[in-house]
This record gives C-alpha cells, structure tokens and sequence, in this order.
C-alpha cells in the first residue's frame, strides 16, 4: 500500500489536517505548581470530527512523553507517516470521528508546537533554555482545561491516553471531575515507581553528561546534544519492550553479518535498532524538553497530599473509568493499574479494568489494535448511548449513509499493515 | 448417567467466556438457573455478579429490573463481551476483587454454579455477605439420586456438569450436596432465606427429598 493510496482512498483515515495554536496568560501569567509564573503560555492542538450542537461529543487525547498533537491523519499529501495513535483516530475506528469531536494536546515543557524550553522567552528575545520552570503533569493538565474553556465545552465525554497520556487522564479524573464524563487510562500508573524515576534519570544524566548541553544553553551554538539525547531514548526504548518482544523481534540475529566481526561497532539487530531509533529521535526531540518532561512524570504523585489514592479520587464518584493494562508492560506494570482500581472501588467509583494479554511490553498500548478497537469502541458505544451524545451537525448524506452501514470498526487484518503499526509506535511512546 | 443430569456450570468457564461476540440486541433466554436468580433479586437494587462471564445476567437484570449492576470476571474474553453490552467489569480474581468493596456496598452478590471450583468457598462466603446484604447463590447437588446410582452403580465419580474432560484434566473441583452447602451456612452462621430448587433445567417444588430430586439449588442467603 503507498501512501498516496492510504491517504486519498483510505475511507477510515481522517485525512490532512493542520494544527492550531492557542494562546493564554497573556497579561496574567499562568501560576505553576512549583510557584513560579509562566506567560505567555502557546498550545499547540489539533481537532478531527465536529463538535455538536450541545458540545457534548469532545474527546481528548493525551500523549506520551514524546508525542505531539498530531494524533491522527496526515500533514501533508507527501506526509510520510500518520499521526501517533493514528489506527485508533478516524472514520468508523475507536474513537470514531464521524460521532466524536477529537482533541489532541501538545504537553506544556514539550518541542511540538507548545511552549517549552525551547520557545523564545519574549522578555529576552532568547530561547528559554533551563530559565524555563519545572512543570508538572498537573500544570499540563490546567494548561489543557484553558483550551477546552476556550472551545467551550462545559464537560468532556471522556479523556484517554496511554503511558503519560494516561498520568493526564488520571490527573483529569482526580483534579478537574467535574470537567469529564469517562476517562480511560491505559498502561499508566497513579504515581511515578523508583524504578521510572531511575530510567529518567539516567536518561537526563546522558544529556548533562553530552558537552553539547552546554547547561541547556545550546540554541544558538549551532551543536545539540544529540549524543546524550540518543543514549537517553535508547534506554526508555529498552523499557518500552518486553524481553518476549526483543527475542521475537531481534532474537541474537546479527545485521548484515555473517559471523561475529570481533569489534565494536553495532553487530546485534537489537543493537542497530536502539542505534536507529535514538539517532533518529534526536532529529525529532529537544533535549531540553527530554529533561522536563522526564521530570514532570517523576513528580507525579495522585496519591499526595493526603497520601491516600481513594480520597484523590473522592470527587471522581460520578466518572466511568476504563483502566486497561498489558501483561508484559514491566515499566508500567498491570499492578500499577490495579492500585488506581482499588482507590476507585473504595471511592464508589464506576469502573472497567482489563490487563490485556500482550507480549508487546509497555509499546503493546499502541500496538493491540483489534482488542484496544474493541474494548474502546463499546465503551464509547456504551457513553454514548447513556449520555444520548448527538450526532454532529452539518452530515451530509453520504456520511450519514456511510455510518449506518456496519464498518469493519478498524478491525486490522492485513499483515503488512500491522507491522507498519509496530514500526510506527517506535516513534510515539 | 450423562453430566447432562446436572445444570450447565459456572459462567466463568472458558466454554461459556468464549461467547463473546453476543450482539446487543439478542434475544434474551436465560439459562434456567440465571432465570431463578433473577427472579430472587428486587428492581432497582445494587447488585455485583462474581464470575458474571459474558454478562449475560448482569445485562438481563441491568434490562429489565433496573438495578444498579457491576461484575468481577477472570477471563479477557468474558470481560470484552460485558463491555460489548454496556457492563462495568473487572477483571480479576474473586478474593482480590471482593475485598477492594466497602462493607454492604451492594444489596445483593451473586455466585452462580461457581463454589464447586473455589478453594477457600467458606471465605467467599463470608466476604460476599460483608460486601452485600445479601447473597444468591446457585450451586450444582451432586447428591441428586443418579449421581448417588452412578458411584454405586458403576463406581465412578458423576463428572463435574459441562466439564468435558476427565477429572485429572479438568480444573480442580468439589463435590458436594445441598445437604453439605446447609450444614457449611449452619457453621458460619449464614442463614437461607430462600430456596429454590431444580431438576434438569426445571423448576420443582419440593419439601422433602430435595437433596435427591434437584440437579440444582437456589438460595438467597444472609448473615445471622
């Protein structure tokens, strides 16, 4: 299948679309949770489907540590690769944008189109560098709540995400309740484990370790921190796989050799890849961002202050919660998820959990397609129904024609397609 | 002597998981002992199914009485199937799901067919009437006078209803009678408020000779 094909034929894509920014705490800075100020504060978002008329069929979409807010379809005709979680956004997919309004997010601290280290600060005309504050999942949280303010919509049908994406969603449920209908986090945890916090930090000491990094002062020297960067992503890389995923993917094959060449450079398939991805993610990432959003998950703590998940969750007694967690995700690992089920069993609260049999490891969010397409799509199903969400405004026949008709509902079959999917989660956690 | 003599067992089976693509719209027959279950519990109360399989009651008495229901269901097949139909479900093990639940946080707790496969059933007992003010549960009487005439008669164990394979393949189960199940309520002080029995997918009223004439029994249970 070529991409002109995917993206011009492809009835379940959404298409080409463009980013939107939007832009607060112009006059009044928007105070963090550490106590400092930011402003002003640029999000950078992007919207698939359309609002209805009582805007009660909005979605949003939370990302992973190094996503963007483009979730779903295509940039541009000669675009590539789709957005992130592109096989679950579209026509007839999970979260069905022929029904939904779906909103995908830039994280405040990230190098998408949001402001973060590597925005220029306007009162010195110079990229913020490590002048930019420590933020938190909360902060990106609230940062997100100004742009549903500003598109107006009283109250969310619900908030997903995976892996972070899932911290917001937690985030979402337990702070901002009276904002969202359901929420769905998947292979998340209420509170950063030691053991995250130990990746992240060898990660970030990678980059200070780089000469490049230079303090975080590095915008303008014309030489990035790529080397640290790279080792950085190379380590969350090893996390996102399961030993199972590795000797299924790599076993102890050797690239392009016959035998053993008794040297240094990269033998091992499993060695070319992590090469592959960390170099190639240094084309794509800021180091600088790396290092505050790595922080803002080590931060995250639901069960603070009061120490207690279920009391965090005490406002969250009307929300439907979908927990969903992978069998062989040892980075977020399913009793993570069961903790968060536990809190919200004791709160009162309404909720569905699964641990998804996988041998994908943390990566298998992105990469169980047909069960996540099922158990997301009859939730929703199910949301929509209680809650009688409209239909958008504005269906033309065919559209209306083409929903009745029983989709295939993003059921993936096709092999080659499904590798493509695996290839492309490589770049998305 | 056939396991057929017995009611079809537990909902969390793999055979009765397997089930899972019930479309919303089916048309609802329940199995004969879910039938009686249902009819046991009132409209509009908080009800939580352990072992609740595909759903199938849980979405019958979610229809049709109103209630409030939630379920706990060991298999991902089982649980994709109650999302299918609208069902809160977790996923999980019965001791682990039970004791997450406040005290009394439902009005009833249903166990269908599934004590015969637990290993510590007194516990579950115990933990469905601290989580509910009430119990129903339906459990298979392998006292019923064929399976008494088969061991005597051919001296071997009446197979476990809807196992196919052989005792050493199949999951680990108990054998027990009505007349064990009331004697074990006796001694932790669990009382039987109401009892229905049947015989082959059949309602029977009985007052005396029920351990020897029902394949299957009902109770609503509660503590003392």
């Amino acid at each position: 299948m070529t991409i002109t094909q995917t993206q011009s034929s492809d009835p379940t894509s959404v298409g080409i679309v463009q980013p939107d920014y939007f832009t607060f705490a112009e006059e009044e800075p928007f105070c963090l949770e550490s106590g400092a100020t930011l402003g002003p504060v640029t999000v950078a978002y992007e919207t698939y489907g359309r609002l209805n008329a009582d805007r009660s069929n909005a979605l949003l979409i939370c990302h992973a540590l190094s996503g963007s807010a483009h979730a779903a379809g295509y940039h541009s005709a000669e675009d590539r690769k789709p957005g992130w979680w592109d096989e679950c956004i579209g026509p007839g997919k999970a979260f069905d944008t022929n029904r939904f309004f779906v909103i995908c997010i830039n994280v405040l601290g990230s190098c998408y189109g949001s402001t973060g280290p590597a925005s220029i600060n306007p009162a010195t005309g110079l990229a913020y560098g490590l002048s930019f504050p420590v933020v938190t999942i909360g902060d990106m949280v609230r940062a997100q709540r100004k742009l549903i303010d500003h598109l107006g919509i009283d109250q969310l049908l619900c908030v997903a995400g995976g892996s972070m994406g899932g911290m917001q969603v937690l985030e979402w449920a337990a702070h901002h309740a009276d904002r969202v209908k359901s929420v769905m986090p998947l292979a998340s945890t209420a509170h950063h484990s030691p053991m995250l916090i130990a990746f992240g930090e060898v990660g970030r000491q990678a980059i200070y370790a780089d000469p490049n990094w230079n303090n975080g002062d590095y915008y303008t020297a014309g030489k990035k921190p790529d080397a640290g960067l790279a080792v950085a992503r190379m380590v969350g890389h090893i996390t996102y796989l399961s030993e199972a995923s590795m000797h299924q993917k790599f076993g102890r094959r050797l690239q392009q050799l016959e035998r053993y060449g008794y040297e240094f450079n990269a033998e091992f398939e499993i060695e070319s890849y992590l090469k592959y991805n960390g170099n190639s993610f240094t084309r794509r990432f800021d180091a600088n961002s790396y290092l505050y959003i790595t922080k803002a998950m080590d931060y995250f703590d639901l069960a603070q202050p009061s120490g207690s998940l279920a009391a965090s969750f005490a406002a969250a007694e009307a929300i439907k919660f979908l927990v969903v967690s992978f069998t062989s995700d040892w980075l977020y690992p399913s009793y993570h998820s069961k903790e968060v089920v536990t809190a919200l069993t004791i709160a009162g609260a309404d909720v569905t959990y699964l641990d998804i049999q996988s041998s994908w490891g943390h990566d298998a969010f992105l990469l169980e397609v047909e069960t996540m397409t099922r158990l997301l799509g009859s939730f929703l199903d199910r949301l929509a129904r209680e809650e009688q969400v409209a239909l958008p405004l504005a269906m033309s026949e065919a559209e209306s024609k083409a929903l009745a008709t029983p989709s295939a509902n993003g059921h993936v079959d096709d092999p080659a397609l499904l590798a493509r999917f695996r290839s492309a989660a490589e770049v998305t956690v | 002597m056939t396991p057929a003599t017995l009611q079809p067992v537990a909902s969390s089976t793999p055979a009765r998981a397997a089930m899972h693509n019930v479309p919303l719209a089916a048309p609802v027959a329940l199995r004969p002992d879910l039938a009686v279950v249902a009819e046991l519990i009132p409209t509009e109360v908080k009800v939580l199914d352990l072992g609740c399989g595909d759903g199938e009651l849980l979405a019958h008495l979610v229809n049709t009485k109103h209630v409030k229901g939630r379920g706990i269901e060991l298999s991902e097949q089982g649980v994709l199937a109650c999302v299918r139909r609208g069902l809160s479900v977790r996923q999980g093990n019965l001791n682990e799901g039970l004791a997450d639940y406040p005290e009394h946080s439902f009005d009833y707790v249903v166990l269908s067919q599934t004590l015969p496969f637990l290993s510590d059933a007194k516990k579950i007992l115990l933990e469905m009437l601290r989580v509910g003010q009430r119990a129903v549960v339906s459990i298979p009487n392998w006292g019923y006078w064929r399976c008494r005439i088969e061991l005597l008669a051919s001296g071997r164990m009446p197979q476990a209803p809807d196992l196919p394979q052989p005792w050493y393949e199949a999951p680990r189960w108990q054998a027990f009678t009505i007349t064990d199940f009331a004697r074990c309520c006796r001694e932790i002080d669990v009382t039987i408020c109401q009892e229905v029995y049947l015989s082959r997918g059949r309602r029977i009223e009985v007052r005396k000779f029920k351990n020897l004439l029902a394949t299957t029994a009902v109770f609503t249970l509660e503590r003392k």
